[in-house]
């Protein structure tokens, strides 16, 4: 049995633990306010622009646009959003686990894909790995602004214009609610899936033509998407480093619990053991 | 007299939200102005203010470009920024032209210098909304 010293120690710094854990939950649980509040201030906006969108994209008949159509996939690149921090249960190696799943299902060598990273923990992954990470950032702030992303963003979007790769996803964290979240993935070029929406019946007069429209609006489209993405992740991530730091703190209070138990029957053990050395010692000298 | 709903929504929410009698956007192709009952249409937007007219009154809004989506019964702006004029913080907007025509006066690269450009345009569109003089 380990002595009482020992387990004394190990109680107080569980409780020193604990303490940290538990500010760290508070503070996630004020962020993952904020971003949620976030998150669902864009749903509004993302909707608006997708019917739009979807209007103009099925009005126009020769959708001849570059962003529309699909081209024979010789590269593909997967545009993955993670946290800068660990700490927040599996949130990043779940979305790290789907990627490499796909990977390893698609593609048979190293330049069939490359990889845009946002977020650290995913960039020290795929880069300590050998992967062709060719745009990255890090550092994001939690309440991310779109001027954050608008660098990487335009660079994803420009370098599938211009036939670096021929299609991309994004992975990320799907927000369902402040105590789960999904890994999804999501195709974003080329723009396949808005043609599917075809009810929108209002035909639209353009100004001043819809091309002239389009080749601004799907750049901006598809940079929206990637936006939401990010906001979407945010959510999870302080949600997911909410629920990893409360189950934390509830942890190391069962373990103070189960060490204090260990702690007063050492004591007991110890106290019963001097009473019979002196009661020993005492009928030893009658 | 028939009025027309107006929407503008930008990535961190809705800003505007009311019945209005007219409206008068700076798109791409000019000024365009937009009573009730006009044709679907969608135009996109340069950098500048909206005017909403209603009861006699205008209102202005500044716009960081984006696009203007048509239809007989509501009008929807979606645009990356929206300011309306009361809201506009004078001091930030006013150092904003300042680092701008810095920016231009030490004449980088071009793709800073239009990029200066724009934000100049932005600051001034901001500083112009909030006085109303147009």
């Amino acid at each position: 049995m380990a002595s009482l010293r020992d387990v004394k120690n190990k109680i107080a710094s569980t409780k020193k633990t604990s303490q940290i854990t538990k500010a760290m939950q508070m503070v996630s649980s004020s962020k993952f306010r904020r971003a949620e509040t976030n998150a669902k201030a864009y749903i509004p906006y993302m909707d608006k622009v997708q019917e739009v969108v979807a209007a103009i994209a099925s009005g126009t008949n020769d959708s001849g646009h570059p962003m529309l159509t699909t081209r024979p996939v010789k590269k593909t690149a997967y545009l993955v959003f993670t946290a800068d921090r660990g700490l927040a249960g599996a949130y990043n190696s779940n979305i790290i686990r789907a990627v490499s799943t796909a990977i390893a299902k698609r593609h048979a060598s190293k330049d069939e894909y490359v990889i845009l990273a946002v977020g650290r923990m995913g960039r020290d992954f795929f880069v300590k790995r050998g992967s062709n990470v060719i745009g990255e950032i890090v550092g994001l702030p939690d309440q991310p602004v779109f001027s954050d992303i608008k660098e990487i963003a335009r660079k994803a979007v420009g370098m599938f214009t211009d036939g670096t790769y021929d299609e991309l996803y994004m992975y990320y964290n799907h927000f369902v609610s402040a105590i789960s979240n999904e890994v999804t993935e999501k195709k974003v070029l080329p723009l396949t899936d808005i043609a599917v929406k075809r009810d929108t019946s209002a035909s639209y007069e353009f100004e001043p033509s819809a091309e002239a429209i389009l080749e601004v609006l799907l750049p901006q489209y598809a940079e929206s998407l990637i936006f939401g993405a990010l906001l979407d992740g945010k959510a999870s991530e302080h949600s997911a480093r909410m629920n990893a730091m409360k189950s934390a703190t509830d942890n190391a209070a069962d373990m103070i619990s189960g060490l204090t138990l260990v702690y007063n029957r050492a004591r007991q053990a110890a106290i019963t053991q001097e009473i019979t050395e002196i009661v020993g010692g005492a009928s030893a000298l009658e | 007299m028939k009025t027309l709903k107006v929407n503008i929504i930008t990535p961190y929410g809705p800003v505007y939200d009311s019945e209005v009698d007219m409206i008068i956007a700076n798109t791409a192709a000019g000024e365009i102005g937009i009573l009730p009952g006009h044709i679907p249409m969608v135009a996109p937007l340069v950098v500048g203010a909206v005017k909403l007219k209603k009861d006699g009154k205008t209102e202005y809004v500044a716009l960081t470009g984006g696009f203007v989506e048509v239809r007989p019964e509501k009008v929807s702006i979606l645009t990356q920024s929206a300011e309306v004029a009361s809201n506009i913080d004078l001091a930030r907007a006013k150092e904003a032209l300042k680092r701008a025509e810095e920016r231009i006066q030490s004449k980088q690269d071009s793709v800073d210098s239009s990029r200066a450009e724009l934000a100049l345009k932005r600051a001034m569109n901001r500083i112009n909304v909030h006085e109303g003089n147009f």
